[in-house]
């Protein structure tokens, strides 16, 4: 594996250098160019086919782009495949959720922690030295971290595919975060939750984002504009994979381009107040 | 050790006994545990009482005085107990609120009781006393324990738990032996708990109950049944009921037994298997929680399962009615007992986490004898707790084996009960309360003469034993003018695992109708067998087919009654009533006057020849968000 330097708060995380991803004729990204700062909620916005998830795709590595870099830490990545880019600290989670349904919560997200456990198939066998010291380590981070945070005590012995929708998009979350990730791509996550659970998702990314523990970094695909207005640092506007503008919210908010690519005339954010 | 053993003299105060038994035990016995992380941590009685003493200590050097008020909110954890000893300890009165209250209800009795200090548990707890910080101009400092979502709060006069106990470090190394002095200073007559009733009538009232009265009825329940140290229990319901007070802190004490807190209130059930408590006292709606789950159980169980558990319950069934009759139980129903326990009730009462159970009580609402037959055919020997928060909790309550489900017992050592000429229930005991806080007018009404006037209405039977009818304002009176208890029929209908709340109706009309609140979880899991579609509560509630399943329950719960008091209409509600909206108080007992006067359309409907009722109403949710609601209701009438 790679070791990349450290990157200080508010240095560029993630670059995408004008990239271009073509399915046959279709042109889903058309000369993107975005810079990612650490510590930042940075959030895509756009509307239905403007390639925000192809450009999560992209840099999560599930999609090769034709043309055009990625550099994570400075460090040009378009040749890693997807696990290796999640050894570096990329983490997801998906538009429609992607868990294992036939297992439980805990499963799940243990699955997440994967990464992390080296030991051996002799010491895992016998569970001595470094495979019991690493277990216990995981343990305590996925109880004491990811649990408690995301306040799923009760449904960590439940098999996934039993629980509400809500409860799924907390677990997935759950599980991208067992990977400790640096850099976290968040692909619709308050899609399909009631109001209630969209303010507990909301919370939970900021605490992610805030908390001294977590200080991840987020990319933020998302409809509810209410929200990404409220939690992002900065907003990134796509319309049929061609970039629109970047910027602060209040920025965009008032960027004549946006509201008639996607905003429309009426002032969304209001109106969720 | 029986917690009887304990001599309780006007001097000795809650402070002090703690002191004592930490002294008793220290390291050598756990005192509570909590589940935290996935991880039953234990907390000896050493540890205990170090996290009080520098609790209290810290809010002494914060300003904390004799008589000063502490509120305190948030779920059951040992930080709660801390925070309420080291009140105790200082001399100054605690004062519990629930932990789903409004901020309304948090205003209220924070300001009623001029608390000083306020100990939330999370950033919740923490936004609701900073919301009331400026109307309540006695509130000097706000306490926390949680510090997740605390980033970002930085006030003067918010301190973490932990940074308190610091300052309570630092205070001891100047003065050793205040902690100490304190709890000498202190006097059984001295009040320790302020606690506000949960009024299903007008605004909550604060009764005072000193350390004198909780101490004496923990001794006198435990006289009639003694535990002992080694035991569990499992503390999981607010404290802000003064039932969970009696057995945390006056019994618990009295006696050392362990406490146990679950994760999570969502895990509660599940903490409960796990533990398998000795005793447990909880309000009916519990057990009828209990009842509901074995009844989906079976309703969704194999064939077989349901013919084992069919010949269990009936072998139960029948050497329950023998018990209660105190007849011989004959020896082939011994033997078939011993089958049924084998093959069902073992497993069943594992499930429930009732393995190891001596005695469970229930208390502070009525429950139906069904129920109560349920569970002693299961052989679990639950009984009836009656008393009021005014008596710190408990006067009377069911002797073993000597257990009548229609009546809730005899008094406990110490304790008078009388029943006035106009039938209402009075008692006397030293755990009688001081009085109302900041309420002559009410406390006159209620103590005269040192005896206790409740505002039930009851009969002391053949045997000696209370039966209580209902609350004096709620006895209806049928059309041909016999009283009536509409909580017996309600407590009837609520045995069907589809009903989840049911309000009886019929005071001075011709007939008796009722408003029912459906099961949404076991009726929605029925819909889906049936394939029902619907999307919402309201949706569920008003399908036809949803009705007449309503209308056999109902049909089924009027049986054996005499047919003026049987139920002839009846409407499904499109919400089930809630605290939140104040038609339940938050100990979850119908506020009749209240919902009289809100549904008034409804019982208008009831009882003329209309088939619809058109509702327009408002909705509020648990954050205080409102919504309006316009549905039509239908009116069923029921074959009699």
């Amino acid at each position: 594996m790679v070791q990349l330097p450290d990157v200080k708060e508010g240095e560029t995380l993630l670059k995408l250098e004008n990239i271009h991803m073509y399915f046959g004729k279709v042109a889903a990204l058309a000369g993107v160019s975005l810079e990612i700062k650490k510590g930042e909620i940075h959030s895509i916005i756009g509307p239905n086919g403007a390639g925000k998830t192809v450009m999560m795709n992209c840099i999560n590595g599930l999609y090769r782009p034709q043309k055009g870099n990625i550099y994570y830490k400075g460090q040009k990545i378009n040749h890693l495949k997807p696990y290796q880019r999640a050894q570096l600290g990329i983490s997801r989670t998906f538009q429609k959720i992607e868990l294992f349904g036939g297992m439980s919560v805990l499963d799940n997200i243990r699955l997440g922690r994967h990464i992390h456990l080296k030991s051996g198939i002799i010491s895992g066998s016998i569970y001595v030295g470094k495979t019991k010291r690493e277990e216990l380590d995981s343990r305590k981070f996925i109880e004491e971290e990811i649990i408690d945070l995301l306040e799923i005590e009760s449904i960590r012995d439940k098999t996934v595919h039993m629980l509400p929708y809500g409860l799924q998009k907390r677990v997935e979350l759950g599980r991208a975060l067992a990977l400790n990730p640096e850099l976290l791509l968040l692909d619709e996550p308050l899609a399909g939750l009631n109001l209630e659970e969209v303010e507990d998702m909301a919370r939970f990314i900021l605490d992610i984002n805030e908390e001294k523990r977590w200080r991840v970094t987020c990319v933020l695909v998302e409809h509810d504009m209410g929200v990404v207005m409220d939690i992002s640092h900065r907003v990134f506007v796509l319309n049929f994979g061609n970039p629109v503008t970047d910027g602060p919210p209040e920025e965009v908010q008032k960027n004549p381009d946006v509201i008639n690519a996607y905003l429309g005339t009426e002032d969304l954010y209001a109106t969720r107040r | 050790m029986a917690g009887a053993e304990i001599e309780i003299t006007k001097d000795l105060t809650i402070p002090k006994l703690f002191l004592r038994q930490c002294k008793r035990y220290g390291k050598n016995k756990v005192a509570m545990r909590e589940k935290e992380f996935g991880i039953w941590r234990p907390y000896t009685w050493q540890d205990y009482y170090e996290n009080v003493k520098y609790l209290c200590l810290g809010m002494v050097s914060l300003g904390l005085k004799r008589g000063d008020k502490v509120a305190m909110i948030g779920d059951n954890r040992p930080e709660g107990l801390w925070a309420e000893m080291a009140a105790l300890c200082a001399g100054a009165v605690a004062v519990w609120l629930f932990q789903d209250s409004m901020i309304d209800e948090v205003k209220y009795i924070v300001d009623h009781s001029d608390a000083k200090f306020f100990v939330g548990e999370t950033q919740e707890e923490v936004d609701k006393a900073l919301a009331i910080k400026d109307e309540c101009p006695h509130l000097e400092w706000v306490i926390w324990d949680d510090p997740k979502g605390m980033r970002n709060y930085h006030q003067d006069f918010l301190m973490s738990i932990r940074d308190v106990q610091q300052r309570g470090r630092e205070l001891e190394k100047k003065e050793p032996d205040l902690f100490e002095k304190m709890i000498n200073e202190g006097h059984g007559d001295d009040i320790c708990l302020l606690f506000y009733t949960s009024g299903t009538t007008a605004l909550p009232k604060g009764a005072l109950l000193s350390h004198w009265n909780m101490l004496t009825m923990g001794r006198n329940l435990m006289a009639v049944d003694p535990c002992y140290d080694t035991d569990d229990f499992v503390s999981y319901l607010p404290f802000a009921w003064i039932g969970e007070q009696m057995m945390s802190i006056s019994c618990g004490l009295q006696v050392g037994y362990t406490l146990n807190f679950p994760e999570e209130p969502e895990t509660a059930q599940e903490n409960i298997r796990e533990i398998g408590p000795h005793v447990m006292f909880a309000p009916p709606r519990l057990y009828e929680g209990m009842t509901r789950r074995v009844q989906v159980k079976y309703i969704d169980s194999t064939w077989i399962k349901r013919k084992f558990f069919e010949f269990s319950t009936s072998i139960g069934y029948k050497v329950a009615n023998l018990k209660f009759e105190k007849k011989p139980v004959p020896w082939y129903l011994k033997f078939l007992n011993w089958i049924a326990y084998i093959t069902v009730q073992k497993k069943l009462k594992d499930h429930l986490g009732m393995s190891r159970l001596r005695h469970a009580y229930t208390g502070g609402a009525a429950m139906g004898p069904d129920h109560f037959r349920f569970f002693h055919a299961l052989g679990v020997n639950l009984k009836q707790i009656y008393g009021q928060t005014e008596i710190a909790g408990i006067s009377i309550v069911h002797r073993d084996g000597d257990v009548k489900f229609d009546t809730v017992g005899t008094p406990i050592p110490q304790t008078e009960v009388r029943i006035t000429d106009e039938g209402e229930i009075i008692s006397r005991s030293p755990s009688v309360f001081q009085g109302y806080y900041k309420n002559e007018e009410a406390t006159k009404k209620t103590l005269v003469d040192g005896w206790l006037y409740s505002g039930d209405r009851g009969f002391i039977d053949e045997d000696g034993h209370l039966v209580v009818f209902d609350r004096s304002k709620d006895v209806m009176t049928l059309s041909d003018g016999r009283p009536f208890s509409p909580q017996y029929l309600e407590t009837r209908l609520k045995f069907s695992p589809y009903i989840q709340e049911a309000w009886v109706i019929g005071d001075k009309k011709e007939y008796v109708t009722a408003v029912m609140c459906i099961d949404y979880a076991v009726v929605g899991k029925w819909a889906d067998d049936n394939k029902i579609n619907y999307t919402s509560y309201m949706e569920l509630s008003q399908d036809p087919r949803v009705y007449d399943l309503v209308q056999k329950q109902i049909e089924e719960a009027n049986r054996d009654l005499p047919d003026v008091a049987k139920i002839r209409k009846f409407v499904n509600l499109y919400k089930a009533f809630d605290a939140d909206d104040d038609e339940l108080t938050r100990t979850s007992k119908l506020r009749r006057a209240f919902v009289a006067e809100r549904y008034k359309d409804i019982v208008d409907a009831l009882y003329s020849d209309v088939d619809v009722v058109h509702m327009d109403t408002t909705i509020t949710y648990e954050d205080g968000r409102q919504q309006r609601i316009k549905t039509d209701l239908r009116v069923q009438k029921v074959n009699v």
